[in-house]
C-alpha cells in the first residue's frame, strides 16, 4: 500500500544579485524527482553533497515550499492543505536531522523536547503525558531518569536518541531521516541503526533514508534512489543496484567505496573532476561531461534522458544502456555517434557476481 | 634492517582543565619506516589526533606533552628541539594535512601565494621561483589550469581541489613524513577515491611516508600496510593490515569490525559494542575497554594489560593472549547488563 | 554509564552557569553591584542627613569634607554624603528602569522582525536605521529643551525610547541565526505552531547579546543620566542625583572639588563594575565555547 507518492517535484533557490536584489539565476537543487514508499518500506536516498537529497526530504514535509510538483502522503495532497490540516498531518510524518548537535533546543530538558509533541496535539496531558516521555525514552535505549538533563550532557549518539524519540511522540508512519547516522562514530553508527531497524519493525514505520554512505544503505534500505545535482539517475531494489548498478554514476560511486577487504584489490572508477554547480547544470544528461561510458557522444549532451524501467523494477535514466526508449534514429539526429550497448565494469561489482552472467540478467 | 623514520616511545600529553588533567594520549608508542604509509584508526576520544598533533609539537596550554615523552625523527628527538629547530622542521620533513581544507587554507590569500610561502620560508627562494614551484605542485597534484587556478582565492575552489591544494602545499619541501589527519572525512566518496589515489602515487614516487589518521577501516585496508588501533590514549593493537583484518586479536578491534557495515555484507543486524568511551579525566584501572568487553574477567579488572606480542609484528594489549581459553566464554559486557545502551 | 561529560569531547562542556561561578570578574563586580543597590535601598538608614536640608546656610556652605561631613557640604549646605546616598536611588532606579523597558521592546521588536522576515523585517529595520542615524544624547537634549520640566518618570521613559535600537539589532541578528537552527526546525516539524516557536525555541537562545547588552546598558545610562543633569535638564535639584551634584561644582571645580570628585568616583566605579559584568557574561555566553569539541584535540 503506497504511503508517499512524489510526482515531478522540484525546488529552485533563487540567486539574487545586486542593490535591489534581482534575480540572476535559479539553483536548481531538486529538478523533477519522483518517487513512491510503501507502508513499512525503507527508500534510501543517496548522492553526495550538492545532490538535493536534504532538500527533498524537507520539501516532501512541506518544511520548504516547494517550486512544483506534488506530494501525496496518506491520501492527502500535501501541498494543498491549510495550516490546520498541514499541523494535523504533520503527526504522521516526522525527521530525524543530521547532526547531534544542533538539533536539539541547549536550553530545554530532553523530557520537555520529548514532550512538546504530545503537549501540542493534545496527546497527554500532566502525569500522562510524563509517563509516556519516560516510555519513549527507554524505547530509544535511554535511561528514563535523564529527562531533567540538558542535551549538552549528552555524546552525539545519545543525542539521536533523543531526537528519535521526539519524532515517534506523536506516532508517526513515515520518518524522513536526514543523515541520522553520518556524524557519528561507527560503533555508535551501528546502535543506531540497530535501532532503527528495530522501531521500523515493531512499529511499521516508513523511512525516507538520506545518506551518503553506501555501507550503511545497503544495510538498511529495501530500495535505493541515487541522486545526482537534483535528479533522480537510478532507481532500484537494493540487492539489485548493488549488484548491477546500471547508471554510470552509480556505477563509479560504489567502486568509490573503500572495502575493509585488504585482501580485495579493486581498480576504480575515477571521475574526472568536480560536481557542477547546481545553479548551472550541464545540458542534457547532467552527468556527461564526467561519464566514462563507452558510447558516451554528442547526444547525451542534446538529450535528456528520462527514467526507465530496464528491468523489473530497475529504472536508471541512461539513453546508452538498453533497453531504452530514445530510438537510434533520435539520438543520431541529436549528433549520437555511438549506439547504445551495455557497459558494467568489473570495478563497480562489491558482489561475486562477474559481468557476464550480470549481462545475461538484462534484456539486451 | 634501517632505522624507522619516526619512533614514538611513551608519548604522554595531558591537558589540565577545570575538569581535572584529561590524560587524552597515556603512553603511545608506534614507528613509522621510510616509504611506509601506517594507519591509526580509533573513534572519538581515542587520542589520535592529539597524537598527531604532539609530534609537532603543535599542542598548547592547558596541554603539555609530559616529560618521559620521545619522538626520534631523523636521529633527534623533536622534543627536545629549540623552538627554533622544530619551525625548520614543521612543513619542512614533516608536513601535516588537515581534515577541513577550508580551515587550513588562509581565506585572503591566493592557493598560489600560500603553497609559495612554504617554499620561501623553508628554502630561501626567490618569489618568482617560490611562484613557479607553487604552479609545478598544482600541477604536480592534477588541479587543471594551475596557471590560472593558482591566482585563485580558497573560497572559489571545491572542496576537493582545496584538499589538493593543501597536499600540495605540504609536498612542497619534499617532506620524508606526512601526517594526514583524517584527510577526506569531509569530502564525498568518489572525491576522496581521487585524493587516496593522488596520495598513493605520490608516495610511491617520493617515497614519503605517510601517518594516516582515520576512522574509516575501510579507507585502512587499501592504503596502508601496517594499521595501529587506539582506545582510551592507548595503543591497543598494532598489526599489518592483512593480518588484522584477517586475525584481529584486541575485542575492540572485533568490535569495530563488527559494526562496520559493509557493501556485499550480509549482516542482519550490525554488531555493536555496548556503553560509550570513559571520560579521559578519569580512565577506570585495569583493562580500559573492560566495561564494553564481552570476555573480560577477574584479572582485567586488577591489571592493567601491557602490549603482549601475539605475532610477528602483531601485539595486542588484551589479557586473551596469556588466557585464550576465555575467548570460548563470552557473556554480557558490564555495560550492557546495565541495562544502558547509551552512546 | 558516565559522567556528565558527552564521550565524544573527552572533556566536560563548562555550563554557563561553571563559567561564570568560575570567574573571579563577576565576584567582584557583583559584590560592587550589591553593595550600590544595598545603599540605595537603605538609604534612609545610611545616610546622616535629611538630603534637602539645608543645614545651616550661614556657616556651613561649601565646607571641604570634615570629620561631620566626610564628603563635605554643598552650596546650600546640604550634607554631599546624604545626598550621594539618596542620589544613588536615583540614578540607580532610572538605569534599571530605562534599561530594563528598552531591552524587553528592543529584544521583543527584534526577535518578531529575525523571526517573521519579509516586509515587517523591512519596515522596522529601516526605521532603527533611521533612528541610528541621530545620536540620542542629542535627541534627548531637544526633545526635553521642548519639553520644559521634565518629571524623572518621563525622563526615564524618554531615556528608554531612545535605547532600544542596538538590541533590537543584536536580537534580529542571533535569531536570524537561530531560526535556521534544527531544533528549530523540528519543531516546525512537529506542528508547533509559530508563536510558540518563537518564545520557547527561539528567544530563549537569542537572548544572549541581549543580557550582555542590558548589564552593559545599566553602566551607559547612569553616565547618560549623569551628563543631563550636568547639563541641568536630567534630574532638577532638590531631587539628588550623581549627575546634578556634579552640576553644582561644575564651574568652580578646583575650589569646591568634592562635588565633582565623590560623584564621579561613584559613577566610575559603577560603570566599571557593569562593564566587567557585562564581558564576563559575552565570554561565558560565547557559543564556540559552549559546543562540546567533536574531536579528541580540543585545544589545538
Amino acid at each position: 500500500m503506497t504511503l508517499l507518492s512524489v510526482r515531478d517535484l522540484t525546488k529552485h533557490f533563487p540567486i539574487k544579485r545586486g542593490v535591489f536584489g534581482q534575480v540572476s539565476g535559479q539553483v536548481r537543487a531538486v529538478d523533477g524527482v519522483s518517487f513512491d514508499i510503501a507502508a513499512g518500506e525503507t527508500l534510501a536516498l543517496v548522492g553526495e553533497s550538492g545532490c538535493g537529497k536534504s532538500t527533498t526530504g524537507r520539501v516532501v514535509l512541506r518544511l520548504i515550499e516547494p517550486t512544483s510538483g506534488s506530494v501525496q502522503f496518506d491520501g492527502n495532497d500535501v501541498f494543498a492543505l491549510g495550516a490546520g490540516d498541514l499541523r494535523r498531518l504533520r503527526r504522521k510524518m516526522q525527521i530525524v536531522f543530521q547532526d547531534p548537535f544542533s538539533s536539539l533546543n541547549p536550553r530545554m530538558s530532553i523530557g520537555a523536547i520529548v514532550r512538546e509533541g504530545l503537549t501540542i496535539h493534545k496527546l497527554a496531558e500532566g502525569a500522562a503525558a510524563d509517563a509516556r516521555v519516560r516510555q519513549l525514552l527507554e524505547e530509544v535505549g535511554l535511561r528514563p531518569e535523564y529527562a531533567s538533563r540538558y542535551p549538552h550532557e549528552f555524546s552525539g549518539g545519545q543525542r539521536q536518541r533523543v531526537g528519535i524519540a521526539r519524532a515517534l511522540s506523536v506516532e508517526p508512519t513515515f520518518i524522513v531521516c536526514d543523515e541520522p547516522v553520518s556524524a557519528l562514530d561507527v560503533s555508535v553508527q551501528a546502535q543506531v541503526v540497530n535501532l532503527l531497524q528495530d522501531l521500523q519493525r515493531d512499529r511499521g514505520l516508513a523511512y525516507l533514508f538520506i545518506a551518503h554512505d553506501l555501507s550503511v544503505v545497503e544495510h538498511i534500505a529495501n530500495r535505493v534512489a541515487v541522486m545526482y545535482l537534483g535528479h533522480i539517475v537510478e532507481l532500484a531494489a537494493v540487492n539489485d543496484l548493488y549488484g548491477t548498478p546500471i547508471m554510470p554514476y552509480t556505477q563509479a560511486l560504489l567502486s568509490a567505496v573503500p572495502a575493509p577487504d585488504p585482501g580485495v584489490k579493486r581498480e576504480r572508477i575515477l571521475l574526472a573532476g568536480d560536481v557542477p554547480s547546481p545553479a548551472n547544470p550541464p545540458s542534457g544528461c547532467v552527468f556527461h561531461p564526467r561519464c566514462q561510458h563507452p558510447a558516451r557522444d554528442a547526444a547525451c549532451a542534446a538529450i535528456v534522458p528520462p527514467l526507465e524501467e530496464k528491468a523489473p523494477g530497475h529504472w536508471a535514466a541512461c539513453i546508452k544502456q538498453p533497453p531504452t526508449a530514445a530510438s537510434w534514429e533520435a539520438q543520431k539526429a541529436a549528433g549520437g555517434t555511438n549506439s547504445p550497448e551495455f557497459f558494467l565494469p568489473r570495478a563497480a561489482l562489491h558482489r561475486s557476481v562477474d559481468s557476464t552472467s550480470a549481462h545475461q540478467s538484462l534484456p539486451a | 634492517m634501517t632505522a624507522p623514520l619516526l619512533e614514538i616511545e611513551n608519548l604522554r600529553t595531558w591537558f589540565y582543565t577545570d575538569s581535572g588533567v584529561a590524560r587524552s594520549v597515556d603512553g603511545v608508542s608506534l614507528h613509522v619506516d621510510h616509504g611506509e604509509t601506517l594507519g591509526v584508526v580509533g573513534e572519538s576520544g581515542c587520542g589520535k589526533s592529539v597524537t598527531a598533533l604532539s609530534i609537532l609539537r603543535l599542542i598548547r596550554a592547558p596541554g603539555r606533552i609530559e616529560a618521559g615523552s620521545a619522538i626520534r625523527f631523523e636521529g633527534k628527538d623533536l622534543l627536545t628541539l629549540a623552538e627554533r629547530d622544530i619551525q625548520h622542521v614543521r612543513g619542512n620533513r614533516i608536513a601535516m594535512v588537515f581534515q577541513e581544507p577550508m580551515t587550513a587554507l588562509n581565506p585572503v590569500f591566493t592557493v598560489g601565494d600560500q603553497i609559495a610561502e612554504v617554499a620561501r620560508i623553508h628554502a630561501g627562494m626567490s618569489r618568482r621561483d617560490a611562484w613557479e614551484k607553487a604552479v609545478e605542485m598544482l600541477r604536480l597534484v592534477g588541479i587543471p589550469a594551475p596557471e590560472q587556478r593558482a591566482h585563485e582565492y580558497p573560497h572559489q575552489l571545491s572542496g576537493g581541489m582545496r584538499q589538493r591544494v593543501v597536499i600540495a602545499m605540504a609536498l612542497v619541501m619534499n617532506p620524508a613524513l606526512v601526517i594526514a589527519d583524517e584527510p577526506t572525512t569531509a569530502l564525498d566518496v568518489t572525491i576522496q577515491a581521487q585524493i587516496l589515489e593522488l596520495l598513493a602515487d605520490l608516495t610511491k614516487r617520493f617515497g614519503t611516508s605517510i601517518l594516516l589518521i582515520t576512522h574509516d577501516l575501510g579507507v585502512v585496508a587499501e592504503n596502508c600496510a601496517r594499521v595501529i588501533v587506539m582506545y582510551a590514549g592507548q595503543v591497543v593493537e598494532e598489526a599489518t593490515t592483512a593480518e588484522l583484518f584477517s586475525h584481529p586479536h584486541h575485542p575492540y578491534t572485533e568490535g569495530l569490525l563488527g559494526a562496520m557495515p559493509r557493501v556485499g555484507g550480509n549482516a542482519e543486524r550490525l554488531a555493536t559494542i555496548p556503553g560509550t568511551v570513559p571520560s579521559p579525566t578519569a580512565w577506570p584501572g585495569g583493562c580500559r575497554f573492560r566495561e564494553r568487553c564481552m570476555y573480560a574477567w577477574e584479572r582485567c579488572a586488577k591489571e592493567h594489560p601491557p602490549l603482549y606480542q601475539i605475532g610477528a609484528g602483531h601485539v595486542s594489549r588484551c589479557h586473551l593472549a596469556v588466557e585464550p581459553e576465555r575467548r570460548s566464554q563470552p557473556h554480557l559486557p558490564v555495560a550492557a547488563q546495565q541495562g544502558v545502551t547509551a552512546a | 554509564m558516565t559522567s556528565k561529560s558527552p564521550a565524544g569531547a573527552g572533556i566536560a562542556a563548562p555550563t554557563v552557569r561553571r563559567r561564570l561561578r568560575g570567574d573571579r570578574r563577576v565576584w567582584i563586580a557583583l559584590g560592587v553591584l550589591a553593595a550600590i543597590v544595598l545603599t540605595a535601598v537603605f538609604a534612609p538608614l545610611l545616610a546622616p542627613y535629611d538630603p534637602r536640608a539645608q543645614l545651616d546656610i550661614a556657616h556651613l556652605q561649601s565646607q571641604p569634607p570634615s570629620l561631620a561631613h566626610p564628603l563635605g557640604t554643598d552650596t546650600f549646605s546640604r550634607d554631599v554624603l546624604s545626598r550621594l546616598i539618596y542620589g544613588t536611588r536615583v540614578s540607580l532606579a532610572v538605569a534599571l528602569v530605562a534599561v530594563s523597558i528598552s531591552i524587553t521592546f528592543g529584544t521583543l521588536l527584534g526577535a518578531v522582525a529575525g523571526y517573521v522576515g519579509g516586509a515587517i523585517d523591512a519596515v522596522l529595520m529601516r526605521f532603527v536605521d533611521a533612528a541610528f542615524s541621530i545620536p540620542p544624547l542629542l535627541l534627548l537634549i531637544v526633545v526635553i529643551a521642548l519639553w520644559g520640566d521634565i518629571s524623572v518618570v518621563s525622563l526615564t521613559l524618554l531615556i528608554a525610547g531612545v535605547g532600544w535600537f542596538t538590541v533590537s539589532r543584536l536580537v534580529r541578528a542571533e535569531t536570524l541565526a537561530v531560526r535556521d537552527a534544527d531544533y528549530v526546525v523540528a519543531a516546525r516539524a512537529l506542528g508547533v505552531p509559530g508563536w510558540r516557536i518563537l518564545g520557547w525555541h527561539v528567544l530563549p537562545n537569542a537572548i544572549g547579546p541581549a543580557i550582555v547588552s542590558a548589564t552593559l546598558a545599566v553602566g551607559n545610562v547612569i553616565l547618560l543620566e549623569a551628563g543631563l543633569s550636568y547639563l541641568g535638564i536630567g534630574v532638577r535639584p532638590p531631587t539628588p542625583s550623581w549627575g546634578n551634584i556634579i552640576e553644582e561644582g561644575a564651574t568652580r571645580v578646583s575650589d569646591v572639588w568634592w562635588l565633582t570628585l565623590f560623584p564621579g568616583l561613584a559613577i566610575l566605579v559603577t560603570v566599571f563594575a557593569c562593564n566587567a559584568l557585562g564581558d564576563a557574561l559575552r565570554d561565558a555566553l560565547d557559543p564556540r565555547q559552549l559546543l562540546p569539541a567533536h574531536d579528541d584535540a580540543p585545544f589545538a
